[in-house]
């Protein structure tokens, strides 16, 4: 057993090492493979990154809506609570705050620090401000139910007259913003999709290509005995060398990019595109980011080699 | 050690068989010589036996291996146990002496310092040591098949198929190649070699074994090449 055991571990050294050093003999071939796996690969970064940053974009300006319950002053604490209680029944309700008259007060100094004239007319009489139900919908595009419940007349009768605001035209503009999002998205995975195809393709080619310069010596390792996996191993690693190059090189684009991009725009952000946090996202995620960009490399490699081989390897059968 | 039972073989069925229902029984440690004219189905022959290609019809039995029963991922094991010298030896052009007999070594898996323990003792007896460092394209036919040899025994096959390995060589480097086959004969291993050299064949002195026309002619010990004409 330690025998065959050791064979194996010597088998599985030998493939990488002729792997490595078909690479580097079929290096002009492989130009044009890597630089279309590049590509590709830079595309699924970019895709990602974008989503990550898309997928932020509205989380926050989502998180900045939420419906206002204006009480009259006559209602009673017993009243409000069990108007709080009552809507964190309902199933589209993410958060529910109440702000006292107080709090509804100081809020409203904190937000207008830098506009003493408006301070100046609320410090002068008395709190003219209403206490507030805040309510934060899980879903903007389900608040029906909540403003089904606040203007049923026992509700309504608590609520003073401007009572319910829904933030209305920014719901509008998210529902823009998640529409752009969405077809980008569309677009980027279409072109993952189509790069991968056409990578997958090239690199099928390099390595037929490489077969038919070494098909003699594949015929010979064939009737010496030498086993499927140990002729196709040296290729499967030279198209995962492709992977894992490309894989690097991508990252390294896409850091330059981000780089040139902070020094030469003074924006902050390109459109929808908020290119500070795709740069925190891309820095804080460099890791995970580089060893799927690894991965789909390796991937991408491995098959279309296993591909490629397979018509060489087979045995006849009539 | 060999058994075919009735195995034909037809590449094409307007041309009829290559082979027509041969059976023949191969003793273990035999020396068996395989001879006929071109097209008479040695070379069929023997690619069957290393499975190359598959019977139309009949069992194969080689050193206990049911050809019906193996596995395409078998295959390898199989060619293993078998070593094959090739008319055209099917060396490696850009590998030297050394590294084109490790090589049939090193696709099963054995270890550097194995390679460089066994290699020189198989040059030895294919009587090329010495010549480590050359390349193919510096060794003259006889040596390049004797290299060939070396790479078909170095793994101690219990059966050496030979096709055909004098067929490029003049008669001086031909007998040595035979006279390497005998020496490997008497180590102890099955061997069975296609010529259409009737010198061989009559310096030998072994079975002989004729084809004609995908049939087997005669099969007789000790015989002479001309000895085919008799039984016509």
């Amino acid at each position: 057993m330690n025998r065959i055991y050791k064979r194996r571990l010597i088998t599985f050294w030998r493939i990488i090492t002729t792997g490595m050093t078909n690479f580097i003999r079929n290096a002009s071939l492989a130009i044009a493979a890597i630089a279309v796996m590049v590509v590709t690969l830079t595309i699924v970064l970019f895709s990602l990154i974008a989503n990550a940053t898309f997928t932020n974009t509205i989380a926050q300006i989502t998180n900045k809506i939420d419906i206002s319950v204006y009480l009259k002053d006559s209602v009673t604490p017993q009243q409000k609570d069990s108007l709080v209680a009552n809507l964190k029944k309902l199933p589209d309700v993410g958060k529910v705050t109440y702000l006292s008259k107080d709090q509804a007060l100081q809020t409203y100094i904190k937000d207008n620090t830098k506009n003493p004239q408006l301070l100046q007319a609320i410090n002068a009489t008395d709190n003219p401000l209403p206490a507030t139900i805040k309510i934060k919908p899980l879903d903007l595009n389900k608040i029906g139910t909540i403003k089904n419940f606040l203007v049923t007349p026992a509700n309504a009768a608590l609520q003073t007259a401007d009572s319910p605001s829904y933030n209305g035209d920014r719901k509008q503009a998210i529902d823009t913003i998640t529409h752009a999002t969405n077809v980008l998205r569309t677009i980027g995975i279409a072109s993952v999709i189509i790069f991968t195809i056409i990578c997958a393709l090239i690199i099928f080619n390099t390595i037929q290509m490489a077969i038919f310069n070494r098909r003699d010596e594949l015929t010979i390792m064939r009737l010496l005995g030498a086993s499927t996996s140990y002729i196709r191993g040296p290729f499967v690693v030279e198209s995962a060398i492709y992977g894992i190059l490309s894989a690097v090189l991508s990252m390294v684009i896409v850091n330059a990019a981000f780089i040139a991009s902070s020094s030469a725009l003074q924006a902050t952000s390109l459109g929808l595109l908020d290119i500070n946090f795709a740069a925190d996202f891309f820095g804080s995620h460099f890791l995970r980011l580089l060893l799927l960009q690894l991965l789909v490399g390796i991937l991408i490699g491995i098959a279309s080699s296993t591909i490629a081989t397979r018509r060489y390897l087979k045995f006849k059968t009539k | 050690m060999i058994l075919l039972d009735r195995v034909s073989k037809t590449y094409n069925r307007s041309l009829g068989p290559s082979l027509d229902r041969i059976s023949l029984h191969v003793e273990p440690k035999e020396f068996v010589i395989v001879i006929g004219q071109s097209g008479a189905g040695k070379t069929t022959l023997l690619r069957l036996l290393t499975r190359e290609e598959r019977p139309s019809s009949g069992k194969i039995i080689i050193g206990g291996i049911d050809y019906d029963k193996l596995k395409d991922k078998d295959i390898p094991l199989l060619r293993r146990k078998i070593g094959v010298v090739f008319q055209d030896f099917k060396l490696l052009p850009n590998k030297n002496v050394f590294e084109n007999v490790a090589f049939a070594l090193e696709i099963v898996g054995v270890g550097s310092r194995e390679i460089k323990h066994t290699v020189p003792k198989v040059l030895d007896i294919v009587n090329l040591k010495g010549k480590e460092k050359r390349m193919p394209n510096e060794l003259s036919g006889g040596e390049r098949q004797r290299v060939a040899i070396a790479r078909a025994i170095v793994r101690q096959p219990r059966i050496l198929i030979a096709d055909e390995p004098t067929g490029n060589l003049d008669p001086k480097h031909a007998w040595d190649v035979i006279k390497v086959l005998e020496k490997i004969n008497r180590y102890g291993t099955t061997v069975l070699l296609t010529t259409h050299n009737a010198e061989v064949v009559n310096k030998l002195k072994r079975r002989v074994v004729t084809l004609e026309h995908g049939k087997i002619a005669s099969d007789r010990a000790n015989a002479n090449y001309e000895a085919k004409d008799d039984t016509k």
